[in-house]
Order: C-alpha cells, then structure tokens, then sequence
C-alpha cells in the first residue's frame, strides 16, 4: 500500500504552523502523530497535497495541573497520558482512555489533540472530553479561541469547528472536584480494535450524596460522539443508587445511533451502551467516594 | 582423532541453531532479496465480485514514470498462460480475460522500476466493467436458476456444482439411523464453519530471474513445496526443468498459504522472461487475505445414531464446501475433500457415510488451508461438537461419553467404518491426563454451584484424532507427484556432516530437529550436522511442509538415510577392527568389539577412514540417500479441556483455562513440540472467537485487512498449559507421528463446547464460530440470561 | 512531488539520503539503505513487524514518512548486538524458543526493549500488554513473555543500562 505524492513542510512553532495553514488553505493537513492519517494515506483514502509536520513542536507536549485546570498540550502522546503519575492519580478516567487507544506501539505516536480534532465518531478520547466537559484551545491567524467541547464536534462526521486555518494546541480539563469521579470502559473485539462501545462517565457528588454534575460520553455508537443528555439530566439531584443508575443507562442507550456491521449489530451495540454506562457509572462512584 | 562425542539421544530440549540469524534480523525472506537491475510488480485488481471486462486501458499507465511494461489477460493468452491448472484438477485465470469472478481478483500486472512507481501505474490502469449478478450464498449457488459462474468450462461442469464426492457405507448408516430412531437415539447437528485465511505475518511474493544468456530461470519464492512448484513451472510455462531454480529462502509463516502458485508468481516469471531483468512481486496484506488461499467454508449437517445408553452406532455427514470461484484447494488429487472422512474421529463407529457437494460462488479461490490437516480441522469440529450434543441429549458428561465411545487400545491398528487405519492410540490415557491436570471432578462441582448463582462456567473437552504424514504413493498425489519424502547426508572427512532434506520449514525448527533425528542416529552431535532445504537445485526432491507431513515422511527419510550411513560405517568399522560386522556392536557414537569394547572406532573416525582408508571392496566417501514411501498415514490425538467464564453483561468468553495434552508419538525436541502446541492452539481459538472472511451480498470482503481480520494478540491468547503422552507410531521408524496442526485441530470446538456447555442448562445446542460477544450475547438474552 | 535530503542516524551511523515526501520509513530502511532485518506484515499498522525504536521511542516504521526522521535517532534489531555481544533480549529469545520462522521477531524485539527500559521489572500482564502491538502466528506469545521475563531478570542482575537508551550511540 503505497501512499500517492504530497508536499511536506515542516513547522517549528505554532506560528509557523499556523501561517502555512493559512497560506495553502484547505489543502493543507496537520501532520501530528500520523497514526490514523498515515494508514488512509497508504490506502489513498486521504489525499492532502500538503503535510505541515508539527512533531517537532516539543512545546506543545505537556500535561500540567495549574489553578484548578489541567491543561494538556495537543502534541501530547497517549503513551504519556499512560505514563503519568498526575494523570494515574487524579484524572484516572483519561488513563481508561488513553491506554484504550489502538496499541501501545501506535500510542508512542498518537497524540491527545490529534484523537480529538480527527473528529473519527470512532475514536476514543471525544466521548472522554464530553464528560468532562473539557475545552480546547485552537490558534489561528486572528488569534487564539476557547471552544467548549460540547461545540466543538459537530454534527457530521471527520468534521469540527476548526477553520481550515486553525489548529488545536491545547485541552483543558477542570480539576477534580471533591467527591468527584470518572472512568471510561469500552469494550473491543480485540486490542487495537476500535470501540463496539465506550462510554465515558464523569460525576460529582454534592455533600449529600447527590448528583450534581454528569457528564456522559458515547463512542463509535452514532455518527458523531455523542454527549447523553438526558441521560445527564436524568441524575441531576439524584443518589448514585441502581435504580437511577439504570435509569440513565436506559437513556444513554437510547441517544445511540447505531451502524450495525462485524462488530455487532444495531440492538447489540445499543445494549452495550447501556451496560457500559451502568459500569461505569459504578466505578465513577467507587472513584468518587475514595474507592480505586 | 579418536573423539567420543557426546550422545544426543531424541528427546533433547535443544536450543534451535537457525535462531542465530532470525534474534540478528539476518533472516533472508523473499522481500529481502535484492538484485541489480529488479523491476517490481505490482497488481491491478477488480473490485467486483463479478463482472465482464469490457476494456483495459493501459495507456496511462504506460506514461507514469517508471512503468516499463504492464500485462494483460490478453497478452498472457497469446503464449497460453492466461489459464493455469489448479491442485484440484479445476483451471484458474492467471489475468482475467472476458470476466471477473471475485473481489480483488487479478486482472493486469505492471511493471516498473520501484515498487512506489508500479503502484502508481496500477492506479493508472482503467478497466470498464458490466457488473453481473453476484452469486455469495453456496446454497443458492448450487439451485438451477442461479447464474453460471464458469461459462469457461461448462461442456465439462454445465452447473456451479464441483462435485459430488461420497465414501463409506449408504445403505447400511441409514440402516443404523432407522433402528436408532425407533429404538435408541438420533441427534442432528448443523454446523457452519466460516471461511478464514492463514494470514502469516509475511505475505506471499517472489522475485523472478531469468537469465537471457544461461536460459536459467531462478524463483525465490514464499514457497512450502519448492519442488513440486518447479514441476509445475515446467509444465505450465513449457520451460525446461533443470533450467528452473526455485529457492525458498526462510519463510515467514506457511499455515497452508503458500501451497499454491498465485497469478502473481506467473506474471513475474513472464515479466522477467520478456524483460529479462529480475521481477520482484510482494503482495501487500489486502491482497493476501483477498485473493489467496482461504480455508474452511464448510456448510455441515452431521447426525449420530446412537444406543439409548450412549454407544455410538452410526455417523452420517452431509457437507456443502464453497470453493470460490476455483477450485484451487491444495490435497492430495485422489480426494477432493481432502482427508475429512477420519470425522468418525476418536469412536468406534460402526458405520458412516459422508457426501461433500462442492460449489462456486463469487469469492476467492481455494479452499484447504490455515494449519489444517487437509481438512481434518472440519472433520474433528463435526464429530467432537456432535459428541457433546449427544452427551447433553442423553444427560451424559461429555467426558463419561467420550470414554465410554474411545476405540480401545488394544483395537489398534484399527479399520475405521470410513477405511482409514489408524497406527496407535490411547485416547482414554490421554483424556483422563487431561481431567486429572484440571481436577474435573472439581470444575464440575464449581460449575453446580456458580450456575446456582447464575453466574455462567463452561467446561469443554475436545478428544480428536489427527491424521497426518500424506502420504503413501498408492493413494496420496499432489497435482500427480506421489507424496514420499528424502534426505540425503553427506559425512565429510573431519566427521561433520551435511545433510539435505525435501521439506521446507517456515519455522518447524526443521534445521534443530532433523539435525537431532541424523544426531541420534550416529551418535553425533546436532551441532556437527548441518540442514539444507529449499533449494531445488540442491535438495532431493520432496513434497514440502504442510499437513504436518515433514517428520512422519521426510523424518522417516532422514532416519533411514543416517541408518544407511551407519550401516557403510559398520562395514568400514569391520574392516579396520579385522572382525566380522557380525562381531561389532553399536553405541551412540561408536562400534565396538562384541566383548572387547576398548576395540572400536567413532563415527568421525570412520568418516575419515571412508575417504583415506576405505576398504577396497566399498566405494569411498559417506553418504547416503533416502526416498521414503510411508507405509500408512500417522495418527496423532490428544484432549484438550478448556474452562470459560462468560460476561453476562456483553456476551464476552473468557477464557479461565487450557490444558492441551497431546500424544504425537516419538517426541524429538519437547522444546519445539511445546512451541508449535502454543502456535496452533492460538489459531484454534483465533477461528473459534475471532477470525472470519465474511462476504457482504455484493461480494466485498468484510476483514480485509488486519482491522478487520482480528489476529489475537497477547492480550486475547490465553497463557496455554501443555502435557504430553507418549504413544508410539508402529510404522514409523522412530515411531514419531508429527504434532504442528493437532492444536489447530483439536482446540476450537473445545471453545465451542465450552462456551455451549455453559448455557446447555437453559437448552443452547450450538452456537457458531466464531464467538463474537455480539452472538453470544443474543443467545444470553433470547434465554432472559443477560445480566450488568 | 516534493523530495528531500535527511540525515538520520541508525544503531549509531550516520546515514544521508534524497527521499520523495512520500516514501515510507520502512521502505527507506529496507529498499534503500539494505537494512532488511525490519519487516512488512500488513498495510493498517496493526502487526507491529516493522517496529523500531525513533528517538527511543517504539515506533511502527510503516506509519512514519522518511522525511519525518530526518535529524533523528533510529535503532533497529540490527543495532542489538554490540560489540559481538548479544543483547539479553536475543538470548532470552533464544533460550525460551520465542520465534519460529523469525518474522515477526525483529519488531517483537524492539518492543521488548522499549517496554523494559521503560519497566525493567514488568509482571506477565506488563509484558502482554506491552507488546500487544505485536503480532506473532507462530508462538502464541507464551515463551515471548517468558523471554521477555529471562532478560528483564537479566539486566537487572547486570544493573546494565539497556542498549540504544539514547537511541543507539
């Protein structure tokens, strides 16, 4: 499988990258890990006349706690999500996710910004960002812009609301709240394999042991990531018992769209969903109310 | 010079000698090669399933930079090469011609000076396509109305239908089946066992050089039957045979895929003729697991009449095989269903009759491959999953069943109802190793006590019957070769020796074990003998590696060859003691003087002697030859006990435990043998949970590629425990029987059995392979079982 | 078409090269520069038979441009063994018979290394998961862990800092 000709440039700063992407337009594609634009590359899938290489941009890998925010640098790669002892130890559902992604080879590569502005319904890390309710930091010609998560995706899918001159440099994440926890499960056929389904769950419990923030992730179950919701709402002021936890699973599965193919079919995959929020949803709490 | 080696009787753990250039990355695969001047080619595929070629347009193609040649159907035609015969007597489009048959097929071959260029030309090529009905479903293949697939030959073959191929008693199994149905017991069980694909890690390629000057044509190539690919070569190409080198340098992984010759082979040996330049031709992953040979795709309907205690009587199969487009199954010519006729397995069956109807569809040729003992990996799915059917029919264990159904050890050598005759075996020994190793008795009662909690435990037994070693010369043929094997060994002056044998790794560990059958032979160390194969100008001519023949046959070989060896040397050792050869006896190493054991020669000695001192009535130097004609085939077996878990919440196995006890007679290298168990055990449970080439209604491939096509990692791969029995093959002259495909054999339908055996207590008789949690998970919940 | 002139360093030796934008690491290793002891197993980066180590990272060679290591450090299997000396991770492969026919064992390899200069004591888990990325027909990985576990032991008895840490100076 061999890849058809492209131009390659490389871009030492942001602001180089920036300018170049301006410069060639919609012609152009970021470079990062290469991981998932390689491969479509080799198939002829992926076509881009023009390659802006940002792997040298080392000041955009980073993972910082400052003043109440994680801040994560795009370039960031998975395998050092999968190696930090910050992230082990306060943020542990972006471990679940990290270590989820395709294998450990790939996650050497693959970066954080680059999962998330691929915009693949596929991937791992946007459902992850949906509960969390992160948001991103994209730099342009004009400068620089904050995008809530929940408008960065839109509603097709390989697309977000970047401009074809913008590029991701950095995620922020609230840091944890007391009596706060997350966790991602997705099930695969296999390691390296793509979601059947994954959800992400990130909850915060007030003094009285309610719910007084959801947030709820959906992977590869529709056509883009999916934020639940309702089944959000639906915990609002509540106990994490079985019965509301089920209550929202039901709901979660429902928000699923679904393709049927090899990995399963619609009912199936739907039903996963449901599963997969019940777990996590569980290990949230456990995580929320000091448990591992 | 009077040296006494050390003694390395079979048996030893030893450490591998071809490892020394395979942990360096010096390895020589095909893709490695490089020669001045090579041209590369690569393949312009259809991408319907069925169509008529109404044009090939290379034009463009001829402009993109680099490109030297493309080929079509139509110039392969001109020299009578468009069409090539296949190992199942059916004939193959080398490049299609009027039509397409299948995704992915070949349609045109360019060449050019880089592999980048050469793809760049194959993305230039246009061809317009009518696209045609596509035909995927064998059922509706085989119906009158369906479309014909194989205009090209219909005065022979006027429908979609192969064959029809039937063996063993008709009238007297559905004898057995009235009476069982009146008075005993009759259990039915339908089975599909999806196709799959071998997938080694290296694909298939070959570079091709032909010399203008010598008229010599060398191959190297991803070859596990160098010879007979030279014959075929010759016969196919109408090149002179001693003109054709085919080297099979080390080989990435065989599992039965690079038994067949390929378009792409045919296309670079006419490339480098034309051009006279070397051509090299790689597949990339999507093509090999497109268009190479695939295995199984079987449609089976097994029934077993039984006794209403439980002793089987009759066994009747009827089995739908979906070839693809051609018939290109790799067996031996005489049995167009390959060996799948040993189905009545480990029991002592009384009667059996099976028929085959083998059909076309609009997919991939082939139909034999993947580790399987020509299709004893059917064979042995079919009898042990229908077993346990009827053990949970007749609320029996499955392993009381088996047991009470074992044919006896002292039945040996036994006639089965379907005339194979089984050399040895100790089935229940094997079994009862296998239920001790796991405490039985214990998971049996674990599984009571988890199912009263709802939590969902399996346990299944698999005890199969392998049958290998193809095969005596009488019966067994590859494309008309008779299927014997060789060795010739050469000991040189200094002791070391050569030897040379017809067989062809692709990672047996031929180099370490037939060093170690020479070794054992002469009482000399693996270490002085060094193994050659693959290399047709210099080896004997062998059948190749595959259906796990290579020890029953050219191990035979090898043994006997060291034997003749040792028979010159015994002569020389007369000569130079002054005794009679009656007078002397042997030693690892050593003949002596019967009585005066201080008096007698070492092997080296004696190799030494043979070229500087040689009696007068013998010629000079030590060497011997070897072509073996097996008596009968080998009959390795084991039982396999595999425990699973199942995830109420989303279907998933997990698998807990797998205990392998294998009986392959003779064991040469316990190291090696416990290596090849862990292999194809792990492409047991690879068919049974993972892997399947699926088709969609338009004839596209679903699992084209290694995103789709799910190869286990470590993660899926269970840590697999092994042990071992020891029952002797009769026939074969150090009683080894072979061991590379029992596990690929015996192992998915203990899965199966397992994962059945885990929800038999709500009515589940059967599920498909493979186990997709997606599947299982219906099961769970069309019995009210899913669960968190 | 854009072509380029980079200079990589591989097991320590500097090499230079014109490379169009398009050509892929692994085929520059192989085609151009002979070092064939890195593989091709697949076209989706899913079997690992073509990992190296890039600036001490594993890498699949097959999804990186050539153009992308200009300036950078590369250790392949050929940079294991130095000195005449095998690396622990050759011995314990050979050891425990962890390989066959030997494909997939240049790429398991580099894995290996990376894990255990990474987690020079992994648990069996650990070590599955570490080389998860890697696949092999022939082993069905059992003896790869316990290879992986004889060289982990190994090095750390020798307190030798693994090879190629740096990237094979």
């Amino acid at each position: 499988m061999i890849p058809g000709t492209y131009d390659y440039l490389v871009a030492r700063s942001v602001d180089e990258a920036v300018a170049l992407l301006d410069q060639h337009g919609g012609e152009a594609k970021i470079l990062a890990g290469g991981q998932s634009l390689i491969p479509l590359m080799r198939f002829r899938i992926a076509g881009p006349s023009v390659l802006i290489d940002i792997n040298h941009i080392n000041s955009l890998e980073y993972i910082q706690e400052i003043d109440g925010t994680l801040h994560i640098g795009a370039l960031t790669r998975e395998a050092e999500l999968d190696q930090s002892a910050l992230i082990r130890e306060r943020y542990p559902i972006l471990l679940d996710t990290s270590t989820m992604v395709a294998d450990p080879v790939v996650r050497n590569w693959a970066t954080v910004g680059g999962n998330i502005a691929h915009a693949d319904p596929a991937n791992d890390h946007p459902a992850t960002m949906l509960a969390l309710g992160a948001r991103v930091v994209a730099r342009g010609p004009a400068g620089e812009r904050v995008i809530p998560i929940d408008e960065f995706f839109t509603d097709a899918p390989f697309e977000t609301a970047l401009g074809s001159n913008e590029m991701l440099t950095e995620i922020r994440i609230p840091a944890p709240a007391e009596r706060s926890g997350g966790a991602y499960f997705k099930l695969e056929r296999k390691v390296g394999d793509y979601a059947i389904a994954g959800v992400a769950v990130y909850i915060i419990l007030d003094g009285s042991g309610n719910v007084s923030y959801a947030g709820i992730g959906l992977t590869n179950v529709g056509q883009t990531p999916i934020k639940a919701r309702a089944a959000e709402q639906s915990l609002l002021g509540k106990p994490l018992d079985d019965a509301n936890i089920h209550a929202a699973a039901d709901l979660a599965a429902a928000a699923t769209q679904p393709t049927a193919d090899t990995r399963g079919p619609v009912e199936y995959k739907r039903a996963m969903a449901r599963t997969l929020t019940v777990r996590a949803l569980h290990k949230a709490l456990t995580r929320a109310t000091g448990g591992e | 010079m009077a040296t006494h080696v050390q003694s390395h009787a079979l048996g030893e753990a030893y450490k591998r000698k071809e490892d020394a250039r395979f942990i360096r990355g010096e390895g020589k695969y095909v893709d490695d090669v490089q020669l001045k001047g090579m041209l590369y080619g690569d393949i312009v595929r259809s991408p319907y399933a069925h169509a008529l070629i109404k044009n090939v347009d290379i034009s463009e193609a001829l402009k993109v930079p680099g490109v030297v040649a493309v080929i079509t159907g139509k110039d392969l035609d001109a020299a009578g090469l468009a069409w090539m015969p296949t190992l199942s007597a059916d004939t193959e489009a080398v490049l299609a011609l009027d039509r397409v048959l299948y995704q992915m097929q070949e349609v045109a071959f360019v060449v050019a000076t880089s592999r980048y260029a050469a793809a760049d030309g194959v993305a230039a090529v246009s061809v317009d396509y009518e696209p045609l009905q596509v035909v995927v479903d064998p059922a509706k293949s085989m119906q009158a109305d369906a479309p014909l697939l194989r205009p090209d030959k219909k005065e022979k073959q006027p429908t979609n239908q192969i064959y029809h191929w039937e063996t063993g008693d008709r009238e007297g199994t559905d004898a057995a089946f009235k009476e069982a149905e009146a008075n005993g017991v009759v259990v039915q069980q339908e089975m599909y066992i999806p196709r799959i694909h071998p997938a080694p890690i290296e694909t298939c390629g070959c570079v091709a050089d032909y010399n203008k000057t010598t008229g010599k044509l060398t191959v190297w190539m991803t070859s596990q039957a160098p010879h007979v690919h030279r014959t075929l070569f010759a016969i196919v190409a109408g090149l002179p045979e001693h003109r054709i080198r085919i080297i099979s340098p080390d080989v990435g992984g065989g599992f039965g895929n690079k038994v067949p010759i390929y378009p792409g082979y045919v296309c670079a040996v006419v490339a480098s003729l034309t051009t006279g330049k070397p051509v090299k031709w790689i597949e990339d992953r999507t093509e090999n697991l497109c268009s190479t040979g695939f295995a199984r795709d079987y449609h089976i309907k097994a029934e077993v009449a039984a006794d209403k205690d439980g002793t089987v009587k009759a066994l009747r199969v009827y089995t739908l095989a979906d070839h693809g487009a051609f018939d290109a199954a790799a067996q031996p010519s005489k049995f167009p269903a390959g060996l799948f006729h040993i189905c009545t397995g480990s029991y002592d069956f009384k009667k059996a009759f099976v028929e085959v109807d083998a059909v076309h569809t609009n997919k991939a040729p082939g139909g034999i491959a993947y580790r399987c003992s020509f299709r004893v990996t059917e064979a042995s799915y079919l009898i042990e999953r229908t077993m346990d059917t009827l053990a949970h029919d007749l609320g029996k264990d499955p392993a009381e069943l088996r047991m009470q159904n074992f044919i006896k050890p002292e039945a040996f050598p036994y006639r089965s109802a379907l005339d194979w005759t089984y050399d040895s075996g100790n089935y229940e020994g094997a079994l009862r190793l296998a239920m001790k190793n796991v405490d039985y008795e214990g998971l049996r009662r674990e599984q009571a006590e988890k199912r009263a909690r709802g939590e969902l435990m399996g346990i299944g037994i698999s005890s199969f019957t392998e049958i290998v070693g193809a095969g005596p010369g009488k019966h067994f043929d590859i494309a008309g070769i008779q299927m014997f094997d060789s060795c010739e060994i050469r000991v040189h002056p200094t002791g070391k020796a050569l030897a040379r044998i017809g067989v062809q790794t692709q990672g047996q560990g031929h180099e370490t074990t037939f060093a170690q059958i020479i070794g054992a032979e002469l009482g000399m160390s693996p270490d002085d003998i060094d193994i050659e194969h693959g290399d047709t100008d210099t080896a004997p001519y062998g059948l190749g590696t595959y259906a796990s023949r290579s020890t029953p046959v050219a191990g035979a070989a090898t043994a006997l060859a060291a034997r003749k060896v040792r028979d010159k040397a015994k002569k020389i050792a007369a000569y130079l003691l002054e005794v009679g050869e009656d007078d002397l006896e042997w030693e690892p190493g050593r003949f002596f003087v019967k009585g005066a054991p201080a008096k007698g020669k070492t092997i080296q000695e004696l190799a030494f002697a043979a070229y500087t001192n040689c009696p007068p009535y013998l010629e000079p130097g030590l060497e011997a030859v070897n072509y073996y004609d097996p008596p009968n085939l080998t009959y390795p077996f084991g039982s396999y006990i595999c425990i699973v878990d199942i995830d109420r919440g989303t279907g998933q196995v997990h698998i807990r435990r797998f205990m392998a006890v294998d009986d392959c007679g003779t064991i040469i290298n316990p190291m090696i043998v416990e290596g090849q168990i862990h292999g194809g055990l792990t492409q047991g449970l690879a068919p049974a949970m993972y892997e399947e080439l699926s088709y969609d209604e338009n004839g596209n491939v679903l699992g084209s590629n290694f995103q789709d096509y799910l190869i286990p990692t470590s993660m899926e791969t269970p840590h697999w425990e092994t042990d071992r029995t020891v029952t002797p093959s009769p026939h074969h002259p150090i009683g080894a029987k072979g061991v590379g495909e029992s596990p690929t054999v015996g192992a998915p339908q203990a899965i199966v059995n397992a994962v059945v055996d885990a929800l038999a207590h709500v009515g589940v008789r059967h599920i498909d392979i493979p186990l997709s949690p997606w599947k299982v998970w219906k099961v769970l919940e069309e019995h009210g079982l899913t669960g968190d | 078409m854009s072509t380029h002139h980079i200079s990589v360093t591989i097991n320590g030796t500097p090499y230079q090269g014109d490379v169009e934008s398009r050509t892929l690491l692994v085929h520059w290793i192989r085609d151009i520069l002979g070092l064939t002891g890195t593989h091709i197993g697949c076209d989706t980066s899913a079997c690992g038979a073509c990992t190296i180590l890039v600036d001490g990272k594993a890498t699949k060679s097959c999804a990186m441009f050539a153009v992308q290591a200009d300036g950078r450090q590369i250790m392949t299997v050929e940079g294991l063994e130095q000195g005449g000396k095998l690396h622990p991770l050759q011995e314990g492969f050979h050891e425990e018979h962890a390989l066959q026919c030997g494909y997939c064992t240049p790429g398991m390899l580099m894995s290996s290394l990376a894990l255990l200069q990474r987690n020079p004591n992994p648990s069996e888990h650990e070590i599955r998961v570490g080389i998860s990325g890697n696949l092999c027909r022939c082993t069905g990985y059992v003896n790869i862990v316990k290879a992986i576990q004889y060289a982990a032991e190994k090095m750390q008895a020798a307190e030798q800092v693994p090879v190629g840490a740096e990237g094979g100076e």
